[in-house]
């Protein structure tokens, strides 16, 4: 389809994560695993095989320490993940700009993991497993994911669909700002993340984006990413292009 | 005697088609009937109700599908035919209060996020469109389950004679791929899948 025989305005959504505001208190990456149907951690799972679509990560300079939550960085065009995948798995949504990930295409062979330079994908090296009656705390907008496949953060996109519906209902036909916002932006208690469209120029991520002290990670790569950091820290922004962030635990997984 | 290896060759063809067209779906989908002969002809017709008389919308946008017994008992808690259908319904299921397990043909799997209200309130589609025209639907037809995935064979694995795919009635992904292509709002796996 060329993009303009679509009907639809095209969005472009876009994250503003304000580093000097996070506190490292977790709270996004439990509800991110809360809404997107994340089971407990098997019991064989380590540091490398477990499941966070979002993960904060503490970086140290001497006696100073930020916290950085890293997520898929829904990178632009052209992320190395879409490049590399055999099975067209992976696409880049062209109304939203998310980068989706359809686990019944994915064969498992996590070239995509390799690819990927923010180490944000992850695998199921496991069956997903609920204790008996947690099944009921599922989320019907998300569909469980199989051993074998590799998932990542889609920006909750069971909230994208469940906004259109709302509208809908309410007899309107785009969803208006502010009505779809993922799991981790809800639960922050600190306001650090900031979520919005790009594409509208009156949203505060698109002026975020342009903002004095926002960066990128690993820029350098041409990636793209739609995720936007900002800290008034030197040294912290400097983390964002160092091949080897100085954090407290190796994030390689395999 | 000695068999033409022309006849030789049709025989075996037509074994293989046989097994291939017939025996295969045969033993692919298990296919089980409706607990209750409902018509949806004497419910349009002598009743005058409209479909969203019983598949109604919830206050917040979702969809209700296949009504529940108490929809079906504020009308039928006395019979008000004379058939033998609804004799039995009300006897079965009625009286005893028992849920009747119908077979849900249309039943998406849970992969795929499918809106009722998108489609009917903003999109303004025809349940026709989708459902077949179920107004003149007198008797429901065999409910087929694929052994394997357990999905309705209405929305997977239609006969490939079935071309062009855009027929009423079609519910399988290349049916809504199609009629999204068509309407130029096709975009990427995330419009329908979640």
């Amino acid at each position: 389809m060329i993009a303009e025989n679509r009907k639809n305005k095209t969005a472009r959504y876009a994250m503003a994560i304000d580093v000097d505001r996070c506190t490292g208190c977790g709270a996004c990456m439990v509800a991110c695993a809360v809404e997107n149907n994340i089971p407990p951690a098997h019991e064989g799972a380590t540091e490398r095989k477990g499941i966070t679509w979002i993960r904060v990560f503490k970086v140290n300079s001497g006696p100073h320490a930020a916290f950085v939550p890293v997520l898929c960085q829904q990178c632009g065009e052209d992320p190395p993940c879409v490049h590399v995948c055999p099975q067209q798995a992976v696409e880049v949504d062209p109304a939203t700009g998310i980068v989706g990930q359809m686990p019944e295409r994915c064969l498992g062979c996590r070239y995509c993991m390799a690819a990927c330079p923010y180490h944000a994908r992850y695998f199921n090296w496991w069956d997903p497993e609920w204790p008996a009656g947690m099944e009921k705390a599922l989320n019907p907008d998300v569909a469980p994911r199989m051993r074998g496949v590799v998932e990542k953060c889609n920006f909750c996109h069971g909230r994208w669909h469940a906004a259109r519906q709302r509208a809908a209902a309410e007899g309107k036909k785009e969803i208006q700002p502010g009505d779809y916002v993922p799991a981790c932006v809800e639960a922050c208690p600190a306001g650090t993340i900031q979520f919005g469209d790009l594409n509208d120029p009156a949203s505060a991520v698109a002026a975020a984006s342009k903002a004095a002290g926002s960066f990128r990670l690993l820029e350098k790569l041409g990636t793209e990413p739609k995720i936007y950091y900002h800290s008034r820290r030197d040294w912290v922004r400097g983390i964002a292009d160092a091949p080897q962030p100085p954090m407290g635990k190796e994030n390689a997984r395999g | 005697m000695r068999i033409p290896g022309k006849l030789l060759f049709l025989a075996g063809m037509l074994a293989a088609l046989g097994v291939g067209w017939v025996g295969f779906p045969l033993a692919i989908y298990k296919s089980r009937p409706q607990p209750v002969d409902f018509s949806h002809k004497v419910h349009a017709e002598k009743a005058g109700s409209s479909c969203e008389d019983c598949h109604a919308f919830r206050a917040d946008g979702t969809f209700s599908g296949i009504p529940t017994l108490d929809k079906c008992a504020g009308c039928h808690a006395a019979p008000m035919g004379a058939t033998v259908v609804e004799k039995k319904f009300i006897e079965q299921y009625v009286t005893p209060n028992r849920e009747p397990q119908w077979a849900s043909y249309a039943r998406q799997p849970e992969n795929v996020y499918f809106s009722h209200i998108t489609h009917v309130k903003a999109a303004q589609l025809k349940c026709e469109q989708c459902h077949g025209d179920q107004k003149s639907n007198d008797k429901p037809r065999l409910y087929q389950e694929d052994r394997i995935s357990g999905y309705s064979r209405d929305i997977w694995g239609r006969p490939s004679s079935r071309v062009p795919l855009r027929t009423e009635g079609g519910m399988t992904m290349g049916d809504c791929v199609a009629c999204h292509r068509e309407r130029g709002l096709e975009h990427s796996c995330l419009d329908c899948h979640k």
